[in-house]
């Protein structure tokens, strides 16, 4: 067996044990990625040199001690590029490292590159990179998902190990579904945002991306914490992420929310996740149908507050501190203009140019004091049916792993790819994404995921539903053969 | 969910007349050149053309909001309520100043070199 098709936990019991040493283990990951990236492109850059540096001084012992991770573009790594697949931060390169790095480095573990991803985590395929689309390793024709398309692409390739990503509106979780990977999108204000180049404020979060449950908890147990650098991280102690795996699901009571299972939901999908359903319950789970009857107005709401926040958050991006400059300019009117003609892609411009809409003169009102109203109902759906169940199950996406190029005209078909993922960062609660089998088409097995959501701060809970889930079918063990 | 201008006449004698002009979600006076320019984005006929009909359609979408009583209901403004976050007033380093310049694209004599604003 490949050891760069290891999980996390495996790599460090053969580093501990001296059977391979960090150095080794990076070369082999580098011997890895040359081979199979040429057809997933994953990456946008590494620094094999940088890293075997690194790998030389690790310490082992350490909770995630030589373990390199993969780095979305869009979390500041010290001297490392920051990109967020735009133009208009090519050639940035990170004075600082974000809290999460900063953690990740104290735990051990080696940065890693950097992954590919929809422009400044825009989009749900990786097709709105300025550097070209990942493809999904279980059929390259298809779209990995996005916007972490490249963090779950290169984990589902074993071009990784693990990865961090970050997620907006299903951006880990959804490529995880369509990669066949593990993805968990941690309670809003768990992990630190300090260094994660701001999309929408007020839904971002980043969380990881791995091969199994147990890499999930692992990197939990690294990343989570309140930071005095990011003021909206939530003081609670943070548990042992690992230490409800083991419990199983006798005795909790798990709901299926009967409007997500529309039309619209893809009929193997549904059948797949229903099968999913069926297995909890033979595990022991109480499965309870319940309603969020705010589901249908998710979309609608996310599409109002995300571009409002982002409209403002992107701001920053004006060719003077850092960044693209447009080359001769007339005055800072037209170097305003053009730096962001010239450096944005079209659907950052495009959320950006709705964002201003909806928060202009006169409108705020109307759209974003209104959404954000919506979002409280919303919030209120999920807190009455966890005063019922323990857990939510419903798919993570409605549709196996798109064909790229196949719905880019379209951005709100592109949009509809979140449907199921939206409402859990509206509400602020935490949500997971595991394998829950495949289906068939032209030829190809397309993973399907399961997606399991949880109340705040109830990561455990959620982790735990996932585990005893996934110890007891193989699905997660199934590997693509990219190339 | 109506935003209710209020707006006194003075161009006529006697009483001022109160207008009241209601603004909601409308997708019909959505002018995509207007509010790239409020952005700052310079944006090419093709583009204005295409992201009008295709913001258009979304904002459409976003209409079935309208259908939601909100009358009763408080905005959210975070998931969760956290009221005045402090630190101790105590001067923390930051970046150095070769370092915080380091990725400017134009930079003279320790400062950022900004396009002219006054002509």
């Amino acid at each position: 067996m490949e050891i760069t098709s290891l999980t996390v936990h495996e790599t460090q019991a053969i580093l501990r044990s001296k059977q391979v040493s960090p150095k080794e283990l990076i070369e082999t990951l580098g011997r890895r990625i040359e081979l199979v990236d040429p057809s997933i492109h994953g990456y946008l850059s590494y620094d094999l040199d940088r890293a075997v540096s690194e790998a030389q001084n690790a310490d082992v012992r350490l909770p995630l001690g030589g373990v390199p991770i993969s780095i979305k573009d869009v979390i500041n790594v010290k001297g490392h590029p920051c990109g967020c697949a735009s133009k208009i931060l090519q050639g940035y390169i990170s004075p600082y490292d974000a809290t999460v790095i900063a953690k990740l480095r104290a735990a051990g573990a080696i940065p890693f590159g950097r992954v590919n991803m929809d422009e400044f985590a825009m989009g749900s395929s990786t097709e709105n990179s300025a550097f070209g689309p990942s493809r999904n390793p279980w059929d390259t024709t298809r779209a990995p998902g996005g916007s972490s398309g490249g963090s779950a692409a290169v984990v589902a390739s074993d071009e990784a190990f693990a990865a961090l990503g970050s997620d907006t509106g299903g951006s880990i979780r959804q490529p995880a579904a369509l990669c066949g990977c593990v993805g968990l999108k941690p309670t809003y204000g768990r992990v630190s945002r300090f260094g994660l180049v701001a999309f929408a404020s007020s839904l971002d979060q980043i969380g990881p991306i791995t091969k199994d449950v147990m890499d999930a908890a692992l990197l939990m147990n690294t990343i989570a914490g309140a930071d005095p650098c990011d003021s909206t991280t939530l003081d609670e102690p943070v548990p042992d992420f690992t230490a409800n795996l083991e419990k199983g699901v006798k005795g909790l009571k798990v709901g299926l929310p009967k409007e997500y299972f529309i039309e619209g939901l893809d009929p193997e999908v549904a059948k797949t996740v229903r099968a999913a359903v069926e297995h909890l319950k033979s595990l022991g789970a109480e499965v309870i149908e319940i309603s969020l009857p705010h589901t249908e107005h998710a979309l609608s709401t996310y599409y109002i507050i995300a571009p409002a926040e982002a409209s403002a958050n992107l701001a920053r991006f004006d060719g003077v501190r850092y960044g693209f400059r447009a080359k001769e300019v007339t005055g800072l009117l037209d170097h305003y203009g053009r730096t962001r003609e010239e450096g944005f892609g079209p659907e950052v411009k495009r959320r950006i140019v709705l964002g201003t809409y909806v928060l202009s003169s006169g409108y705020y009102d109307a759209y974003y004091l209104r959404a954000q109203k919506v979002r409280t109902l919303i919030r209120q759906d999920f807190a009455t049916a966890f005063e019922q169940v323990d857990a939510i199950v419903c798919p993570t996406s409605p549709t196996p792993a798109f064909k790229l190029g196949e719905r880019t005209s379209d951005p709100l078909s592109m949009y509809l790819a979140d449907i199921f993922t939206l409402a859990a960062n509206m509400a602020g609660i935490c949500g997971i994404s595991i394998p829950c089998g495949f289906l068939e088409e032209e030829g190809k097995q397309l993973p399907v995921g399961l997606q399991i959501l949880g109340q705040e701060l109830k990561e455990s809970t959620v982790l735990q539903v996932a585990y005893a889930y996934e110890q007891s079918t193989d699905w997660h063990k199934m590997k693509p053969r990219p190339g | 969910m109506t935003f209710a201008v209020l707006a006194t006449n003075d161009c006529e004698a006697g009483a001022p007349a109160l207008f009241v002009t209601t603004i909601t979600m409308s997708s019909t006076n959505f002018d995509v050149e207007y509010v790239a320019e409020l952005a700052r984005i310079k944006l090419t006929p093709v583009e204005i053309k295409t992201f009008q009909s295709q913001l258009g359609h979304v904002l459409e979408h976003v209409e079935k909001l309208n259908a939601v009583d909100v009358s009763q209901v408080e905005p959210m403004a975070h998931s969760f309520q956290i009221y005045n976050v402090f630190r101790e007033d105590k001067p923390r380093k930051g970046l150095d100043r070769e370092i915080a310049l380091s990725n400017a694209p134009r930079q003279a004599q320790g400062l950022f070199i900004v396009t002219k604003v006054v002509e």
